[in-house]
């Protein structure tokens, strides 16, 4: 083993520097010469990855704060705009949103591996409470994080999860009061919550130096859970390491690459895409996938103090875990029965985690109780009692014993897909309740689909017809701009022809230097015109229901796809609920209801809206809008093309985002490849 | 020392040196982005287009302010006098020399549309203040002629005379 003491700078500049600060030696005693077990295998790699995605997450998100508006009218709209306007804007956000999830996957292969190889026991109790603290920092983090685009799901998730607190006897709504900086959420909630939220991840870096300080004053544990003895039993920390976390975090951000340029939208909610309202409750809150398991937990409970008692007693658990294992053998590998029940515990995880996106009704609430208690159970019965009663099988001598016994282990094949199991499980698109069993809209053939997908641009001039002529009638556009219609990856109109376009309306501008109001016509600067000047004008003139904003309408829509479908779903990059939901309504009026449905006054049957009765009347009819390029003019071709449409004002960077994609890709590949091989020479003369 | 290992030497050495590099390829690509989103964004650069002024109001001797891309403009509607002013002088003595034709449209020599920020370190300039019947900038005492052309003081430059047209005789068309 190596020590700080063979440690010397030749250059006098930098010797200088060492004896008045001796940080180069601490560098070189922590990640150089720093002695690491030679049998740790990838699942170790995830440590370096945490660290990698916190960076990630602040970086971008100091980048994302600097054009985001913490305001309670503007900050959905200023999230759009980072989105469409600002220069990669739409990577950064996609970065960023993605990352907490991918943050949260890495961090629940951490934690469990730390579970499986006992890495909690002696003398590493102090290193995991600082890891469940920092578990903690993070669901904090991201919670408030997950408030800040102002969304629908933000606003109802930011509501329930400070109710929690009113839980509490006696002071629990002064607490929520506080919490909330008024009556109810609002913009104070807001202000708060981006300020903290730009603090914590400060936070939380400080607890990770002590968690590595731990780590490394504990020494890493390894799967054979016996602690080096030897010189032979380590290797030094850089090459050897290094290199090997860097091949483990080079295969994590393909997998994180596939997210951001293919399926940036899969593990959010649609409902997210609308702006907060504190009026609507969407039909159906879930929180983010990585906290299904606890709000499955709190809602199995029918008692709202202990619901939410037992909600963080399941966390604040895993920081007692060094005492309720006391088995002496670390590695789970040794330990027959701790594996089998480890496996049930991820099994049991998992299905918390399915059962915390489904409505809590009927057989999804007894699971839940069930799995609630088998959650308990394997703390607070399995693992004591297993640690009195089991044989462990005999440990290795030393690490060097273990590394020549290598064998394959299938465990960790079955880990693999245990975890992309959790990730599927927890996908946002458990969010739409299925209501009187709505067909689901037919699946179209998409030209922008698949990660090689493009606009046709005469499809989107077409659907911009229809917009214009038809549904602008009712429906505003508030985050398209004229000039939008001239960018690239969009319907392909000239700077002129976008300006034509803008100049037949009318704006009003001023004051004038008289001080008057006046008005002249568009420019390509302006945003497409609203139909009525206010929500509440839009109500009066459309019996009640204000025509929904369509500037957002292809993603803030969805439907469930049901089990498996959601998992290939990630694979195939299935993405066009939207559209293929747009196209349904617009194609799915029936004249009459079927038999036996009555209709509230002023609604319309249509197949595939949920709950069938719909405000809109059928805006679609044969022969409507003229078509210069000779197609059909029918009701089908008009709701495909402004389908089309609305899907590239949703996600205008569309083109840009997947060219970006492949070229990251393959970049990706080549890199891991490289690394592979790096890796590869680097430990030849290891073993 | 054989030749097999010296060539596998030089193969171990050219695949870390290819790693390396990609490595630094790939840190280059991903500072990109973080350095680009600092740029204006899409609808800054959509509010800095072209803006027309209708300069009919303005009366002999006086000037109005106007503003386009966030910078102040003046149009001064210049005095015979400034005018003969600025015509005089020895353009080869000036710090930063320009005739006045250059800085004003033919055929509208009353007319001087300048970006009113000082060259020196950004003040904006108070018109028809000054010893040369032009410009004065209170921040740190630079003077600027009827033809917005640095004569006295710390500033280096001229104010520069922003892209614009005559759209007619009464009206200008500024970016
Ligand atoms: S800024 Fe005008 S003189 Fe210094």
């Amino acid at each position: 083993m190596s020590g700080p003491s063979d440690f010397q700078l030749q250059n006098p500049a930098l010797k200088w520097i060492e004896r008045r600060l001796p940080i180069f030696g601490l560098v070189h005693s922590s990640f150089v010469a720093y002695p690491t077990p030679r049998n740790l295998n990838y699942w170790w790699t995830f440590g370096g990855i945490l660290s990698f995605m916190l960076a990630v997450q602040i970086v971008t998100g100091i980048i994302l704060a600097m054009h985001y508006t913490p305001e309670a009218t503007m900050a959905f709209n200023s999230v759009e705009g980072i989105v469409r306007d600002v220069n990669y804007g739409w990577l950064l956000r996609y970065v960023h949103s993605n990352g907490a999830s991918m943050f949260f996957i890495a961090v629940y292969i951490h934690m469990l591996r730390g579970l499986y190889y006992g890495s909690y026991k002696e003398p590493r109790e102090v290193l995991w409470i600082l890891g469940v603290i920092i578990y903690l920092l993070m669901m904090a983090t991201g919670f408030m994080g997950y408030v800040l685009p102002w969304g629908q799901m933000s606003f109802w998730g930011a509501t329930v999860i400070t109710n929690l607190f009113s839980a509490i006897p006696y002071v629990g709504d002064s607490i929520v009061t506080l919490l909330w900086g008024g009556y109810s959420v609002g913009n104070p909630t807001l202000n708060r919550f981006f300020s903290l939220h730009y603090l914590l991840p400060f936070v939380i870096a400080g607890v990770v130096v002590l968690h590595v300080w731990a780590l490394h004053v504990a020494g890493q544990n390894n799967p054979a859970g016996v602690e080096p003895k030897t010189e032979k039993d380590t290797v030094p920390f850089t090459p050897y390491a290094t290199v090997k976390d860097a091949f483990g975090l080079s295969c994590f951000v393909l997998f994180f690459c596939w997210f951001i340029f293919y399926i940036p939208n899969y593990l959010g909610d649609p409902d997210n895409y609308i702006q907060a309202n504190p009026g609507v409750t969407p039909a159906h809150i879930v929180p983010e996938w990585y906290y299904l398991p606890f709000y499955a937990i709190l809602r199995s409970i029918p008692n709202k103090l202990a619901g939410v008692v037992a909600m963080f007693s399941a966390i604040l658990i895993l920081a007692f875990l060094p005492w309720l294992d006391s088995a002496k053998t670390r590695s789970s590998r040794y330990r027959p029965l701790a594996k089998q029940f480890f496996w049930i515990f991820v099994a049991v995880c998992l299905g918390l985690g399915y059962l915390g996106a489904q409505p809590p009704e009927g057989i999804y609430v007894i699971a839940g109780r069930i799995l609630t208690v088998c959650y308990f159970a394997y703390f607070l019965i399995v693992l004591p009692i297993l640690s009195r009663i089991e044989k462990p099988r005999p440990v290795p001598n030393s690490i060097a014993d273990d590394v020549l016994a290598k064998g394959r282990y299938v465990a960790s094949a079955i880990a693999v897909f245990a975890v992309a199991g959790l990730l599927m499980l927890g996908s946002g698109s458990q969010a739409q309740a299925q209501e009187h069993n709505t067909p689901n809209p037919p699946s179209l053939k998409w030209s922008f689909a698949g990660p090689f997908g493009k606009f046709d641009q005469g499809q989107l001039q077409r659907g911009y017809k229809v917009y214009k002529e038809v549904c602008s009638a009712c429906h505003s556009m508030n985050l398209l701009h004229y000039r939008n219609l001239a960018d690239p990856g969009g319907p392909g109109f000239s700077i002129a022809q976008a300006a034509a376009l803008a100049s037949e309306i009318k704006v009003q501008d001023g004051p004038n230097d008289a001080g008057d109001m006046f008005e002249r016509p568009g420019r390509v600067a302006d945003k497409f015109p609203a139909p009525f000047p206010n929500e509440n004008a839009a109500r009066a003139a459309n019996g009640g229901a204000a025509p929904p904003d369509l500037s957002l309408m292809a993603k803030a829509r969805g439907y469930e796809r049901g089990f498996p479908w959601f998992i290939f779903d990630a694979f195939t990059q299935f993405q066009e609920k939207g559209p293929n939901y747009i196209h349904a309504i617009l194609t799915g009026f029936e004249e009459k209801p079927p038999a036996g449905v009555t209709l509230p006054e002023g609604s319309h049957y249509n197949k595939y809206f949920p709950g069938h009765a719909i405000k809109m009347p059928p805006p679609l009819s044969k022969d409507q809008v003229t078509y210069d390029d000779g197609s059909p003019q029918t009701v089908d071709q008009y709701a495909t093309d402004v389908a089309a449409f609305l899907m590239w004002a949703a996600e205008p960077k569309l083109e840009e985002r997947k060219r970006t994609g492949l070229q990251v890709m393959v970049f990706m590949i080549i890199f891991a490849g490289l690394l592979y091989f790096t890796k590869r020479k680097v430990w030849a003369n290891a073993h | 020392m054989t030749t097999a290992s010296s060539a596998g030497h030089s193969r171990r050495d050219f695949l870390f040196v290819a790693t390396g590099a990609a490595a630094a390829v790939g840190a280059a690509a991903t500072v990109w982005p973080l350095v680009s989103q600092m740029n204006p964004d899409a609808t800054t650069i959509a509010a800095g287009a072209p803006i027309e002024v209708d300069i009919s109001p303005i009366a002999e001797g006086q000037d109005i302010k106007v503003f386009w891309r966030g910078k102040p403009i003046y149009i001064m509607n210049r005095t015979k006098k400034q005018i003969e002013e600025a015509q005089k002088v020895n353009v080869s003595d000036l710090r930063d020399p320009q005739p006045d034709s250059a800085r004003v449209k033919e055929g509208h020599d009353n007319w001087l549309v300048v970006i009113g920020i000082c060259t020196h370190l950004g003040c904006i300039p108070i018109a028809h203040e000054g010893n040369y019947d032009g410009f004065f900038c209170p921040c740190h005492g630079s003077q600027y002629d009827s033809s917005g052309r640095i004569r006295q003081g710390p500033a280096p430059l001229n104010l520069p005379v922003p892209p614009y047209a005559f759209i007619s005789d009464s009206k200008i068309k500024i970016g």
